[in-house]
């Protein structure tokens, strides 16, 4: 346990973070996608987080103190999916729906912001680390 | 003639460590800010040190890292980790106040300079000492 695990937990968080990022984007260019089935309808994507936990092997110390996040799978949202009577569009299917998809965008755009926000956190957690290590391998100077 | 000190540094040497693993402990928390069920926590620095075994007389243990060495003391044990009393949870459970956490990652960061100044004010000193003020 050093000052260079923090890296690593920092680390962890930015890669979760940008993963989330990633999902918003998705969903929002999914916004409008229409589809002909309700199976084939596109639904919002969002990431489960969980904290990693210090293996036991790790000394002891400071078992039970969690060593970052990891991002267990990908979730799909079960929201209804809305559908709309559209005779021209070419994937209507034979009594002219087709099925958009759930995608909220306010709760989407309210996501990006959060996940920016921490990853800057995550960000400004590593600096304050690298430089605390700078000064160590100066002291005594 | 004085016997020189047996730990040079001091109390700062173990509140390096500590400093350190509570540095650790709150970029956990930052870094699962966002983790549902996730309970935020700290380090109780009192506790710790106390824990470290640094009486009033300033003696300091052995410290013990791996389970053959012997050490004189209980050492930091995981005792010392709490879990942060919540001002205001979410929903998810998660507990982590990003505001606080920052806040607490940035005063712990000048703490641990503030350990690293006396350490360098005491590396000096006995510079000094040893070339009798001619550097």
């Amino acid at each position: 346990m050093s000052l260079y695990s923090i890296f690593n937990v920092a680390g962890s968080g930015m890669a979760a973070q940008s993963l989330r990022l990633n999902t918003v984007a998705s969903n929002l260019a999914n916004a409008e996608s229409v589809s002909g089935t309700p199976e084939g309808a596109y639904r919002a994507r969002e990431p489960l987080f969980a904290a990693v936990h210090a293996q036991q092997q790790s000394g002891g110390k400071d078992a039970g103190a969690a060593q970052g996040v990891q991002v267990l799978g990908i979730t799909e949202s079960q929201a209804a999916i809305p559908q709309r009577y559209e005779p021209g569009n070419p994937l209507a299917n034979a009594d002219g729906y087709v099925y958009a998809s759930n995608v909220n965008p306010v709760d989407e755009l309210v996501n990006m912001i959060s996940a920016s926000r921490s990853y800057q956190n995550n960000v400004e957690v590593m600096n304050s680390a690298k430089q605390l290590m700078l000064k160590t391998l100066t002291l005594g100077q | 003639m004085n016997p020189v000190p047996q730990n040079l540094f001091g109390i700062h040497t173990q509140a390096l460590d500590l400093w350190q693993r509570r540095a650790d402990v709150l970029a956990n928390n930052l870094a699962n800010a966002d983790t549902p069920g996730y309970l935020a926590r700290d380090i109780d620095f009192r506790k710790a040190l106390s824990a470290a075994g640094v009486g009033s007389d300033g003696a300091l243990p052995l410290e013990a890292p791996s389970a053959g060495q012997i050490g004189s003391g209980p050492g930091t044990g995981p005792a010392a980790l709490a879990y942060r009393v919540p001002t205001q949870p979410s929903m998810d459970g998660n507990t982590v106040d990003a505001q606080v956490e920052q806040a607490d990652f940035a005063a712990n960061s000048v703490h641990y300079q503030a350990s690293l100044s006396f350490i360098t004010a005491q590396i000096r000193m006995l510079r000094t000492a040893i070339s009798g003020g001619q550097s």
